[in-house]
């Protein structure tokens, strides 16, 4: 009895050490599933006393998720999201501010503009054409160089891109047009694409899947897709329109009302570290960090050159117009030709 | 015995000896207050989480009751007008298509004497093993611009109405054959003794004895089918291109720009039609009566060799194009890089190298199919029989007939927001439930219990009303009849139910994306998340180790079908 007893209180205390070990942290992301074992990974060799448990989706389904969860966020902390979802979440007041140490050393751009951030940067995704080379040989269609290339006629019904009212890659495609073209020519611009289209897709790294497997010639996506099926065998050459390219900041936040805020802290912090920056640049060719970032195959050397400057609270606010102009405008035509 | 279609659907009022009024009265009552409890648990189930969403349809983003402004505005915005016409005619058409080519298999395999219908009837349910991707990636192979029929559409693409109908086809087709088999598999001979005897031809026959005697299955398929395809969006997400339906416009408006409340005017609309469709089908099932009584015989076809080669035609397509699906996925699977390597290799079936969870997302799959299998089996036939077999107040069986054909008109995504909404609410006793593997046994109970419960009450339907009168004036209590003659007697429905749960929670997606959790990954969204990331051929072998346990579960549930249609069978013609 004696024996069992001692048992009892060895096997508790083991079990309150490890409770204070290892503290849980619920992690939304929409970073890529065979990403993530190694964000864990690199994460726990210097904190090994946090798990992190992910929820991994697509972009929008995260996005609607933690939206939908508000009156009982699940979530602790948002590593891996659009800034525009991130936006999104602070306007309904569901993440909690924070200036994580390090802060001074991140790029003016990668972090809320508010005192104390309601959201810091991570890394950007940036606009990229991916055209398929045999396709294209095959339909005889010169390497485009800019965007205004795919309003040519030689590209008719050879051009796939995300539809922006499905997809956050097509509303930031739209939304770097009009900024860069202003919004008379950017829609002009538009309307001499959508000649070309030969379908608007509902997600935005299907354009680049569809030219990977010759679906289509050339799709409107994004680089790391494109670096990433090009990785992968696809006969894929990564476009960077000179004009300019829009581009996303993908971002880390802590969820209001988590009753862990000393480890969401930490993993915050860690999260705009050098090394964590250096993680990110293995995929990413622009990272929150200006100095860090190292060339990546497949992506151009002066990547951050390519980006525009991307007015994010100009494109928040006008966003319901601008959709409902492109709806009125391309949608609905149920055959685009 | 004498045999008056008077005597085979008697009321209740005739059945009951008044001696023993005041107990049988008793005993109404608790079968009324058991079909209450049974309401209860479907308006927790259905009606409360649906109420959390919908009711945002009338709100603005804050929360304020503005009327029907949403509606005025999404109905002002254009394109209404064609994704309503676009639903209606693709859903119409798919549901033309399929309850024919349905009807006529169920034909086939019921009223021939083809060998191997064990076997067919095992491929005719293929689709249905299988997660949603995988007929749009065969679809893309077979039909897409690389695809190796390419010329077959003359020109036509794939991406539009051409591929929603046949994605649409293909995945409800198991559905409709399902409620068909089931109206059709007990066949009273007597009727086509009686048509022999008259000298009516064959065609006379099907059309007076055959056709009648599945109408309320027809009907029901019909039913189903059309609601299936008008609310699905995985099949014009992934292969409709550009050719907009309401399913999709719940995508934009939520997964796209996260409007929850014009996702919910949406959705309000997408009830309509299926409501209609409701309606016809209770008008219809209003003058069905049993076609299998307590003096049927069961019906043997004879020989016949014309019909038979008619019944072989008649499968023929539908095989065919099941086949061709199924067979370009696995080849899909093995593919290196389609279409530019076709060098095959077995390395994307390494699935511990996967991402999306690998293995332990599969037993979790496992796991969560059985729940779904168990709660959902009992629940459905339990509420059914209170409804098809005991004595209930009409507004109850209205109301719960209502509550239970529901989930039928809800997309996925529609339920799955519903149940965060519902049960992540701080308020809610059993919000813990939450990112449990529960919640998605729940949702999938919750989401395929519609053509379960059809299933449920066809089968139950096709049972004598006199089983429960004998009984009685045995003093054999309706619990026992329920145990001794009514469960044996429906065993085969009650074992495709169980299927169908089965195989529908291992394969689904559209709810269960927003309500897994950290520990409870899915196989079936992991297929989904690597064809997202681009790995078609691991997406395509992750699809197939789903199919084929699906097909495991099948095949065990054919042998257990068989010893069970043995000797029920015996038993029922009273032989041994």
């Amino acid at each position: 009895m004696k024996h069992l007893k001692q048992a009892f209180a060895l096997a508790a205390l083991t079990m309150a050490m490890n409770a204070s070990a290892q503290t849980e942290l619920t992690v939304y992301t929409a970073v890529e599933a065979e990403d993530l074992k190694t964000y864990a990974k690199r994460f726990n060799e210097e904190h090994p006393d946090i798990r992190i448990n992910w929820v991994r989706d697509s972009t929008g389904v995260i996005t609607a998720r933690l939206l939908a969860e508000k009156e009982n966020p699940q979530a602790d902390v948002v590593w891996g999201l659009a800034g525009t979802s991130l936006l999104l979440l602070k306007n309904e007041g569901m993440l909690q501010p924070y200036a994580p140490e390090g802060l001074d050393k991140l790029s003016p751009k990668f972090r809320d503009r508010d005192e104390t951030p309601s959201w810091v940067g991570m890394d950007a995704w940036m606009a990229a054409l991916c055209v398929n080379t045999i396709e294209a040989e095959k339909n005889n269609l010169p390497m485009p160089k800019s965007w205004q290339d795919l309003t040519k006629p030689v590209y008719q019904g050879h051009v796939v891109m995300p539809n922006p009212n499905s997809s956050g890659t097509g509303f930031l495609d739209v939304s770097a047009w009009l900024q860069l073209m202003g919004e008379d020519e950017g829609w002009t611009f538009m309307d001499g694409l959508h000649q070309n289209i030969s379908r608007y897709t509902h997600s935005g790294s299907k354009p680049c899947k569809m030219a990977a497997s010759g679906e289509a010639a050339i799709g409107v996506s994004f680089a790391f897709r494109g670096a990433r099926l090009k990785e992968k065998g696809a006969p894929l050459e990564l476009v960077f329109p000179e004009e300019g390219l829009g581009w996303e900041v993908e971002a880390t936040a802590i969820v209001n009302g988590t009753d862990k805020l000393d480890a969401a802290q930490t993993l915050v912090d860690w999260s705009i570290s050098r090394k964590a920056m250096e993680m990110y640049n293995e995929g990413y060719a622009i990272v929150g960090m200006p100095g860090v970032a190292q060339p990546v195959a497949h992506f151009p050397e002066n990547a951050e050159a390519l980006i525009i400057e991307n007015d994010f609270s100009w494109a928040a606010s006008n966003r319901e117009a601008i959709l409902t102009e492109w709806a009125s405008r391309y949608d609905g035509k149920s055959e685009a030709k | 015995m004498i045999d008056s279609p008077a005597l085979s659907t008697p009321s209740s009022h005739n059945r009951r000896p008044l001696s023993a009024f005041g107990q049988r009265f008793a005993g109404r009552w608790v079968f009324a207050l058991l079909l209450v409890a049974g309401c209860a648990v479907l308006g927790l189930l259905v009606l409360a989480p649906l109420y959390t969403l919908l009711s945002k349809s009338v709100e603005n983003k804050d929360g304020e009751f503005v009327g029907l402004d949403n509606f005025a505005h999404y109905l002002s915005s254009g394109g209404i007008e064609s994704a309503f016409f676009n639903s209606l005619w693709v859903a119409g058409l798919s549901t033309v298509i399929v309850v024919f080519l349905a009807f006529m298999a169920a034909w086939a395999i019921t009223r021939t004497r083809l060998p191997f219908t064990g076997w067919i009837r095992g491929v005719l349910v293929l689709p249905i093993l299988a997660p949603s991707l995988l007929p749009a990636i065969s679809l893309v192979y077979l039909f897409g611009n690389q695809g190796v029929l390419k010329s077959w559409l003359f020109g036509a693409e794939i991406y539009g109405p051409i591929g929603i109908i046949l994605g649409s086809c293909f995945w409800t087709f198991p559905h409709a054959l399902m409620i068909l088999l089931t109206a059709m598999d007990n066949a009273d001979g007597r009727h086509y003794e009686a048509a022999t005897a008259l000298k009516a031809s064959p065609w006379r026959t099907f059309w007076t004895v055959t056709v009648p005697g599945a109408r309320y299955g027809l009907v029901s398929a019909a039913f189903v089918v059309f609601t299936l395809v008008i609310t699905d969006f995985g099949v014009p997400k992934v292969i409709g291109g550009q050719f907009d339906v309401l399913a999709t416009d719940i995508y934009k408006q939520v997964i796209g720009q996260q409007k929850f409340e014009m996702g919910a005017v949406i959705s309000v609309l997408l009830l309509l039609p299926a409501m209609l469709a409701f309606v016809a089908d209770r008008y219809v099932q209003r003058k069905q009566s049993a076609s299998f009584t307590a003096r049927s015989v069961p019906y043997k076809p004879s020989h016949d060799r014309r019909r038979d080669a008619v019944g072989a035609l008649m499968l023929t397509p539908t095989l065919v194009f099941i086949f061709a699906i199924i067979g370009m996925a696995i080849y899909a699977s093995f593919v290196t890089f389609w279409p530019y390597n076709l060098s095959l290799s077995l390395n994307n079936y390494d699935f511990g190298r996967m991402d999306g969870g690998g293995w332990g997302a599969y037993l979790n799959s496992l796991q969560m199919a059985l729940g779904t299998m168990l709660i959902g089996t009992a629940l459905v036939f339990f509420n059914a029989w209170l409804v098809e077999r005991t004595p209930q107040p009409r507004l109850l069986t209205g109301v719960f007939q209502l509550l239970s054909l529901l989930p039928l008109a809800v997309p996925g995504l529609v339920l799955g927001l519903s149940y965060i909404f519902f049960f992540n609410h701080p308020d809610n006793p059993i919000n813990f439930i939450y990112g449990t593997l529960f919640i998605l046994i729940l949702s999938s109970v919750t989401h395929f219990y519609a053509v379960s419960h059809l299933t449920a009450v066809t089968a139950l339907k096709q049972l004598d009303k006199e089983f429960e009168a004998v009984g009685e004036s045995l003093k054999a209590s309706r619990w026992r009849v329920l145990f001794t003659v009514t469960l044996p007697l429906c065993l085969p429905a009650i074992l495709d139910v169980a299927l169908y749960l089965f195989v529908n929670a291992m394969t689904t997606v559209s709810a269960v994306v927003f309500l897994y959790g950290h520990d409870s990954q899915l196989a079936s969204v992991a297929v989904l998340n690597m064809d997202e990331a681009g790995d078609i051929a691991p997406a395509a072998a992750m699809a197939i180790l789903i199919t084929v346990t699906c097909a495991g579960a099948k095949l065990l549930q054919g042998v257990l079908r068989f010893w069970v249609d043995r000797s029920t069978r015996a038993w029922r013609q009273g032989t041994e």
